[in-house]
């Protein structure tokens, strides 16, 4: 998909907070990984490179530095578990497995049906409520066996 | 029982319900602070004098004061360059998530420090760099921005005065690294979070090249309480060289993990056993970290520790952000340093090779330790690299923050890492072959 033009209204908007272009790149991807399929394709980058006068490598340098840009296609569903410490303390590895196993996603990967992408992250501003997943950009805090279940059935 | 902290004010606002909006907001006293210094013209430099008197010091990690930070920034007769402040809202620090509640629930809270710190320092824009993943906390401050801007609080001629002041949100992407003053900054300005050799120090050169004041989401919200109740009144909490209240995170091997308002210089055991409700399931305490992971850990028998910069620095760890992580008499100790040091070696921005290469070498060492396949000189070594990586021998602390908890760990749990070594398995779990033991299946309980 190509960067479509209500995007490209909306970061001549975006841009107007800055006093350079350029600062605009990463909330601009966001906006693109949010609209256009999860991902941010070869093409989003080299438009994206074009709107902000920029060479492809320096998006790309940008989109591959920061790891909630995800440049390959992701499943319908991305969940996202801490396992940092105060997570793994809480049982965040039980977590893990229990969340591979219930929508057949590797650890680190997507399920063969493309519905579920599994990633492990680091700390997510949630310790006081661990273990904790992010769900399509949304927080489930305070998990257990039973919570996870639940959520993820909801999906099936 | 909970011995309440003397006075409370940082939380109290969240606690009433619509805390987020407008209305909620000044019906509680919001915006006072605000409209005092324009309405009854409190010159520029008595509100940074206020802050400076408070004491108020950093919450971002580092402790500096406030104020004083404040004072760096240029003479604007003298320097007319545009001055930015930039809010760290990164909030990454692994136990750390006291900013996340405090923007959610009391975003005007965070504005009209903003407004404050601004005014103070002459500035033409605030921006708010908000950790990507922090959708709900990020959308509440727009909305607060909003609102805020409807009622002539943010923008031009503020409540009719001459003072202007813009304040824009900014979204992360992820990287520990962007919540380093200097990363932060690359970052914003739509770049790798590479931090920058300082000096250049951020007042003289900080966003595209300007002067900048870079404050912690917690600091910058203690500023309106400064300036509406006064710098006697904010040294009535706290110690003499850390006042006020902080937010303290415990979490963990607790009872009650949560976000408790305390005055800092609150015994750490105070904090363990009267708010969290203790070590969870009825066990022992094993070792702490006070304020975040990259706090040197330490052992249980420090937990009576006050909970201040200089009383944690007195025992060799660091305040840092106040987040307490508790570890009970079942965790692993050099699993957690393993955790950790998967994270740094994770979040290093490979600029310098003693970090880059440092980290992973810590990463791998623990990794191979906790797998029962430690070997003779692999504590030697940890301590090696750590002295190589710190304090202070490359461009940022993310060097330190790895290396320093790794040297605590051998200090304090010396024993522990050589048992994993010499029993090439976790002391604490099994010793026989194909399967757990007991006290095995109660650890993982
Ligand atoms: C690796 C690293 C990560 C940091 N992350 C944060 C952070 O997420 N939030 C924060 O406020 N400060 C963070 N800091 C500290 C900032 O560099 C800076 O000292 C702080 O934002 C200043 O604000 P304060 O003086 O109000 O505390 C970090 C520092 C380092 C070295
Ligand atoms: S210390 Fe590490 S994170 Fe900091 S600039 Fe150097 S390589 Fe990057
Ligand atoms: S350690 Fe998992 S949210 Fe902080």
């Amino acid at each position: 998909m190509a960067l479509t033009d209500a995007l490209k209204s909306e970061f001549e908007e975006l841009v107007k907070k800055y006093p350079q272009r350029r600062a605009g790149l990463i909330p601009a991807l966001h906006r693109c990984q949010e609209d256009l399929g999860g991902w941010i394709s070869p093409e989003i980058m080299e438009d994206l490179a074009e709107f902000f006068e920029l060479e492809p490598i320096e998006v790309y340098g940008v989109a591959s530095f920061y790891p909630m840009f995800k440049l390959r296609p992701q499943g319908k569903h991305v969940i996202g578990i801490c396992e940092n410490v105060a997570c793994d303390l809480r049982g965040s590895d039980e977590i893990i497995d229990q969340v591979c196993k219930l929508t057949g996603a590797p650890d680190g990967g997507t399920s063969a049906d493309g519905k579920f992408t599994v990633e492990r992250l680091q700390c997510q501003g949630a310790c006081t409520t661990a273990p904790m997943f992010d769900l399509d950009g949304v927080y489930h805090e305070e998990l257990d066996a039973d919570k996870v279940a639940a959520i993820l059935g909801e999906l099936q | 029982m909970i011995t309440p902290a003397s006075e409370t004010y940082l939380l109290t606002r969240a606690e009433q319900p619509g805390s987020h909006t407008i209305e909620v907001f000044k019906r509680l006293g919001g915006y006072a602070a605000i409209e005092k210094v324009l309405k009854q013209g409190i010159s520029r430099s008595d509100v940074t004098t206020e802050v400076k008197n408070s004491g108020l010091r950093g919450r971002g990690g580092a402790g500096f004061p406030t104020g004083l930070k404040w004072t760096f920034m240029p003479d604007p007769e003298k320097d007319p360059r545009t001055r930015y402040m930039a809010v760290n809202a990164d909030e990454s620090e692994p136990g750390t998530c006291k900013d996340r509640v405090l923007m959610r629930e009391d975003p005007h809270g965070l504005i009209e420090g903003c407004l404050l710190a601004a005014y103070a320092m002459q500035l033409s824009a605030v921006y708010i760099y908000v950790r990507g993943e922090y959708r709900v906390p990020y959308d509440r401050l727009q909305a607060a921005i909003d609102e805020a801007r409807a009622a002539n609080l943010v923008g031009e001629n503020i409540l009719g005065t001459d003072f202007s002041c813009e304040i824009h949100m900014h979204k992360g992407a992820g990287a520990y690294i962007c919540g380093e003053e200097t990363g932060l900054m690359e970052s914003l300005e739509g770049k790798r979070g590479h931090p920058r050799p300082k000096p250049p120090f951020p007042a003289g050169f900080g966003l595209w090249g300007q002067p900048t004041t870079v404050n912690n989401v917690e600091s910058i919200f203690n500023v309106p309480f400064i300036i509406n109740k006064g710098a006697q009144w904010f040294r009535g909490m706290g110690t003499e060289a850390s006042p006020g209240n902080f937010l303290c995170g415990i979490s963990g091997h607790v009872n009650r993990p949560g976000i408790y308002e305390v005055p800092l210089g609150i015994s750490a055991e105070t904090i363990l056993n009267e708010y969290a409700g203790g070590v969870w399931k009825g066990r022992k305490l094993k070792g702490w970290f006070p304020g975040g992971s990259s706090t040197g850990i330490l052992p249980a028998e420090m937990i009576s520790t006050a909970m201040d910069h200089d009383s944690i620095k007195g025992v060799g760890s660091m305040f840092g952000t106040g987040a307490m992580i508790i570890l009970d008499e079942t965790a692993c100790t050099v699993r957690a340093s393993r955790v950790l040091a998967h994270f740094y070696d994770h979040e290093s921005c490979g600029q310098c090779s003693q970090c880059r290469e440092g980290t992973q070498w810590l990463y791998q060492i623990f990794a191979r330790i906790e797998a029962g396949k430690g070997e003779v000189g692999d504590l030697e070594a940890l301590e090696r690299i750590s002295k190589q990586m710190a304090p202070g021998k490359t461009i940022c602390a993310l060097a330190d923050a790895a290396a320093i908890p790794t040297l605590a760990v051998l200090r304090h749990f010396h024993d522990e890492l050589e048992a994993h070594i010499r029993e090439g398995c976790c002391p604490l779990r099994s010793k026989g072959e194909g399967g757990q033991s007991q006290s095995a299946q109660e650890v993982h309980a």
